[in-house]
């Protein structure tokens, strides 16, 4: 080849931060040759809410409803993870009906979660008619959770101490029915999965993490299961009713993007068998025991199975009504690492169900460190000046140049 | 001349076209919709959107041939709706007809991809460029299938003129049935040459945001998406002249109301067809176009001749 040169010099082409593909901005710059996939670089950092930091300036209860919004999808997961680690600190055991109806809420948020991954997992390989499909029977699970809990996001149902609803008799009935629905459609869509060839075509074989590298890397939820690693929390390190209740954690070995939709689509199977238990075993009793306002010093760590993985919070209480320290390791951060990997000598067509079957959530991700010298007492400020012109300096390396551009809003302005 | 000018700006040509073309964009988002169990669009929502875009500002990036860029989609334009002059709507001689004119309509209805290609590629935008790349790369998967089946079908019709085929067929209503594996694949063609779902891979929306038409907005789109509608109506028109029986010795007004009935079960199947799949990769669908759709037409041309030896005439 005369000019091997030239073909030798890779396009290289961001996905994000703003990307059709991606559902938050997040940064994926990837390098290509023809439709190969050469190498790709991960950058987070562009949701940074400064959640965590905010929680020491609110009371237990006030940071509650903030760890609530944390996630759109997995908020009950994160405010029980959090109200596990306070009671825990302040010694506290919630009653028994609590516990289930928790499970019954992380129940129903797993299958709106997973209906909904379904649904993004057909439009990122150009299917939109399971995200239809999907999207339409998700509705639902979110109206049986709107019913049980008054919202469909952002529940709002914890409490440190229990939950602040309870459930009726006719509520149960009408839990039992939506579940009949989703079990149908359901079987319908494991069976779609099974037999439609282009379904077949795209997922198998792509974005493949050995089980060794799933260890390594330390995947999380259905992303490890799916490559043989039977880790869940639920499981492992029973929390709320998990421990009363019978299920089998799903996981298959083959170790690629068809595997985590099958893991998903049984572990739809495994929640309503579960919720079925709930409704028939769960205790009469209080919902809530009062705790006092200020907790006593010590610190817990929580986990909790959110339907995308291992939750984790840590909570450091320091005698006063407000936390000492919150920390929040989102199961996507611990996914994220594995994306890279899974992408090695892939097609283009291939990255966004690459990045699209961990479940990404960015916004749960993104955190902050500042490092400081320690022996230089000053505070290193930096202006929005310094941070623009790092950016454009930061761009330049990757090929992309503002200069005209800049001219251009110069002139303008 | 007057006559010539009719056809060309009013029946069957740009006039025609355009309202047809919306009719066509309308019924297939409507069914698409249905089959998604969607409710859809009102009737008037294709028009309502190009009106939208041709109201907007246009802007054209500053690293881009501007001339390229604004001609391509004239010309998109212009190429699918000159192929409709040589392609039978009103009875059974289409306006412009002479011998060998099934070539020139083949030919017309390629240059569009080569617009697409032109014009993403001078947008100098990388999802364009790549886009522009895929869609050339498809032409050549598809493009090889369709012809062949076109072919087969004028062998046995022993004419290289559509009009000529569409006289043979209507005469010999029993052998357009002799088509049938021709007309499958020419579908399924079609699908790539409209760059419609399981084939939308120059366009795939999750990969390259619109490939092609990334950097196009405003009137340049609207344009895009009309030769999108015409090329439909074009490419749905040559499967109907060449694969369905069309001329019944009807009167004119009978014969183009059945035409139209064709068109829509075209686009019919189409949208059927691409509610079914997800977005095949562009290695799978070059794959799948020589490793079964060449070899179908083929077999079809194969038979045709068997059929030209074997039938009496």
């Amino acid at each position: 080849m005369h000019n091997s040169e030239h073909y030798s010099e890779d396009v290289k082409i961001p996905m994000g931060p703003q990307h059709p593909s991606l559902k938050e901005p997040e940064s994926f710059l990837i390098s290509l040759r023809g439709e190969k996939i050469t190498a790709s670089s991960v950058r987070l950092g562009y949701n940074h809410r400064g959640i965590e930091k905010a929680c020491e300036d609110r009371t237990y209860t006030q940071g509650l409803y903030l760890i609530e919004r944390i996630c759109g999808i997995c908020s009950h997961s994160h405010s029980t993870c959090f109200s596990q680690a306070v009671e825990e600190i302040a010694g506290v055991e919630i009653p028994a009906r609590a516990k289930y109806l928790r499970t019954l809420i992380g129940e129903l948020e797993r299958i709106h979660s997973h209906l909904l991954w379904l649904g993004v997992a057909g439009h990122e390989i150009g299917f939109d008619t399971l995200l239809m499909y999907t999207w339409r029977d998700r509705e639902v699970v979110m109206d049986l959770l709107a019913a049980l809990t008054g919202n469909r996001v952002n529940y709002g149902i914890n409490t440190i101490g229990g939950v602040r609803r309870d459930i009726s008799s006719k509520q149960k009935e009408e839990v039992l029915k939506g579940v009949a629905i989703l079990e149908t459609q359901t079987k319908y869509y494991i069976d779609l999965a099974k037999n439609e060839t282009t379904l077949l075509k795209r997922l198998q074989g792509v974005g493949v993490l050995s089980h060794e590298d799933a260890v390594r890397l330390d995947a999380v939820g259905p992303t490890a299961r799916a490559c043989g690693v039977k880790r869940d929390v639920r499981k492992d390190d029973p929390y709320a009713a998990y421990a009363e209740l019978d299920f089998k954690v799903i996981s298959v070995n083959s170790c690629d993007v068809y595997g985590r939709t099958l893991v998903r689509l049984g572990e739809l199977m495994e929640s309503y068998s579960l919720i079925r238990q709930i409704i028939s075993k769960i205790p009469e009793g209080a919902i809530a025991v009062k705790l006092p306002r200020k907790i006593p010093a010590g610190q817990a760590v929580s986990r909790y199975e959110a339907p995308r993985g291992e939750d984790l919070h840590y909570v450091r209480a320091n005698g006063t009504e407000k936390p000492d320290r919150v920390k929040v390791r989102a199961p996507t951060l611990a996914n994220i690492q594995s994306v890279s990997k899974m992408l090695e000598d892939r097609y283009l067509a291939d990255m966004p169900i690459v990045i699209a079957a961990i479940d990404p959530c960015f916004s749960c991700t993104d955190r902050l460190i500042a490092i400081r010298d320690s022996r230089n007492k000053e505070k290193n400020t930096v202006t929005w000046e310094t941070i623009r012109l790092k950016g454009i300096e930061w761009y330049k390396g990757q090929g992309i140049d503002f200069k005209s551009l800049n001219k251009k809003l110069t002139e303008s302005f | 001349m007057l006559k010539a000018l009719f056809h060309i700006l009013i029946f069957p040509g740009l006039g025609f076209l355009f309202v047809f073309g919306f009719f066509v964009e309308y019924a297939d988002r409507k069914l698409y919709a249905r089959f998604q169990n969607r409710i859809g669009p009102p009737w008037f929502q294709p028009l309502a959107d190009f009106i939208k875009l041709i109201s907007k500002e246009e802007v054209i990036p500053e690293e881009a041939d501007s001339t390229v860029f604004k001609l391509m989609p004239v010309f998109a334009i212009t190429a699918s709706a000159a192929a409709i002059l040589y392609i039978p709507t009103l009875g059974e001689r289409s306006v412009f007809a002479f011998s060998g004119d099934v070539i020139v309509v083949l030919y017309l209805l390629t240059i569009p991809t080569f617009t697409y290609f032109l014009g993403g590629w001078y947008s100098r935008s990388v999802y364009s460029m790549i886009g522009a790349v895929r869609s050339l790369t498809q032409l050549f998967a598809y493009e090889v299938p369709l012809f062949l089946c076109i072919l087969a079908a004028a062998l046995l019709a022993d004419t290289w003129s559509l009009s000529g085929m569409v006289v043979f067929y209507s005469h010999h209503l029993g052998y357009w049935f002799c088509n049938i594996i021709g007309f499958g694949v020419a579908l399924i063609c079609l699908l790539g040459k409209l760059e419609k779902v399981p084939f939308d891979i120059p366009e795939a929306e999750t990969e390259i945001v619109a490939g092609s038409f990334t950097e196009y907005n405003g009137k340049l789109l609207a344009f895009i998406r009309m030769s999108f509608n015409i090329e439909m109506v074009a490419g749905a028109s040559l499967l109907a002249a060449v694969f369905l029986p069309f001329g019944l010795h009807l009167p004119a007004a009978v014969m183009f109301l059945f035409y139209l009935v064709q068109i829509i079960f075209i686009v019919a199947v189409i949208s059927f067809l691409r509610s079914l799949f997800a977005r095949v990769r562009l290695d799978q669908m070059i794959n799948f176009c020589w490793k079964y759709l060449a070899p179908l037409a083929f077999l079809q041309v194969l038979f045709n001749l068997i059929l030209k030896v074997v039938l009496p005439r």
